[in-house]
């Protein structure tokens, strides 16, 4: 017992410390890619969800808080901020093809959006979840950086958000195809425009090894209804009066 | 990359703080990316610099958001509770953002297909 007091000394010293809380989260990560690519890129193993997954059980088997981990996971959650403004040049390059198609991608896009937000945020009220959870479902259908700043805004939760994004991504992912079977939705065009507006980049990295234009046109679906949530969802909420 | 990792954070600054400013609910970030869009449709392509990091840091993007998705920890009791509406609120939410948005834009391209010189 005596030998595993200086044990007990180190941990509770790098509890206090931001290295441990980023060396996890580096761990994690590397490990769930390196499952991910054993899986063969499965929707169910997606590195996010597995390196999520992974910590959680850390911090609970280790009692670790979720404070103490994030002193240190913040360095990697701060960099969510530029990869937001980032997300100009992959908008920027797909920009000729946005114009070509300006109103249908816009009217499709926004159809789709208002549609999805909307009827998720109906759906939990209408099933008794109360406003913070409501109000975290309604971003989503956007990639995370852009949803969980959205859910900040309006009083939601983040961390709830990052996770809807994620079950919407891979749920997406899961059923685009017979869907779009179903609905003779046939176009790699459409295809792609559907998957990155309601299911964001997971969707669309399933799209892009299906189609090189389906990717393209779910790529800039991402960027196109991450902004057009931003905007228009702080006015849905107050709309449905949330 | 640490000039364009500069241009990037001063984007986020400045939306942040017109966001503050005007008590506007759009996130900071997204006001700097629409503003760096606009930029770059008014002077020109991005350098090399730029792009190289934006692609660094979106090839990325999966691993950014874990430190948040493991704030879940905290809500295990909130998400339990509430199962069932958020399962069914995003099932049918999904469906039907995928349906409305390939349906609509189908229609458009056959529309296009139907009428070449419309």
């Amino acid at each position: 017992m005596h030998s595993l007091l200086p044990f007990f000394h180190v941990w509770a010293y790098l509890q206090t410390q931001p290295l441990l809380g980023l060396a996890a989260t580096l761990c994690a990560w590397e490990l769930a890619c390196m499952l991910d690519i054993k899986a063969g890129h499965k929707a169910w193993t997606n590195p996010t969800v597995l390196a999520v997954l992974m910590l959680v059980a850390v911090l609970l088997l280790t009692g670790t808080s979720y404070q103490a981990y994030f002193t240190g996971a913040v360095y990697i959650h701060f960099l969510l901020g530029p990869a937001t403004v980032a997300l100009a040049v992959p908008m920027y390059a797909n920009w000729p093809a946005i114009r070509r198609n300006f109103v249908p991608i816009l009217v499709s896009l926004g159809a789709g959006s208002v549609v999805a937000a909307l009827s998720a945020m109906i759906i939990a009220h209408l099933l008794g979840a109360p406003r913070a959870i409501v109000v975290s479902l309604g971003p989503k259908s956007v990639t995370t950086p852009i949803a969980m700043g959205v859910a900040q805004e309006l009083g939601g939760i983040p961390a709830l958000t990052a996770v809807f994004v994620i079950i919407t991504g891979m749920f997406g992912t899961l059923i685009c195809g017979p869907l779009f079977k179903a609905a003779r939705i046939k176009d790699w065009q459409a295809q792609g425009l559907a998957a990155g507006t309601a299911a964001h980049g997971i969707a669309t990295s399933h799209m892009i090894r299906l189609n090189e234009t389906a990717g393209a046109f779910g790529g800039l679906a991402i960027g196109l209804n991450g902004v057009v949530t931003a905007l228009v969802l702080p006015v849905l909420v107050a709309l449905l009066g949330l | 990359m640490v000039r364009a990792l500069t241009i990037l954070i001063l984007y986020e600054l400045i939306g942040t703080i017109l966001q503050q400013g005007t008590g506007l609910p759009v996130p900071g970030p997204v006001i700097g990316l629409i503003l760096a869009l606009g930029w770059l449709l008014k002077f020109g392509p991005p350098d090399g610099d730029l792009r190289q990091a934006a692609q660094s840091l979106l090839k990325y993007l999966g691993l950014l958001f874990v430190p948040a998705g493991v704030g879940v920890v905290s809500e295990l009791g909130v998400l339990k509770q509430n199962a069932p509406a958020i399962i069914i609120a995003i099932a049918v939410s999904t469906t039907l953002g995928l349906l409305v948005t390939g349906v609509t834009m189908q229609w458009f391209l056959s529309r296009r297909e139907a009428k070449p010189h419309a």
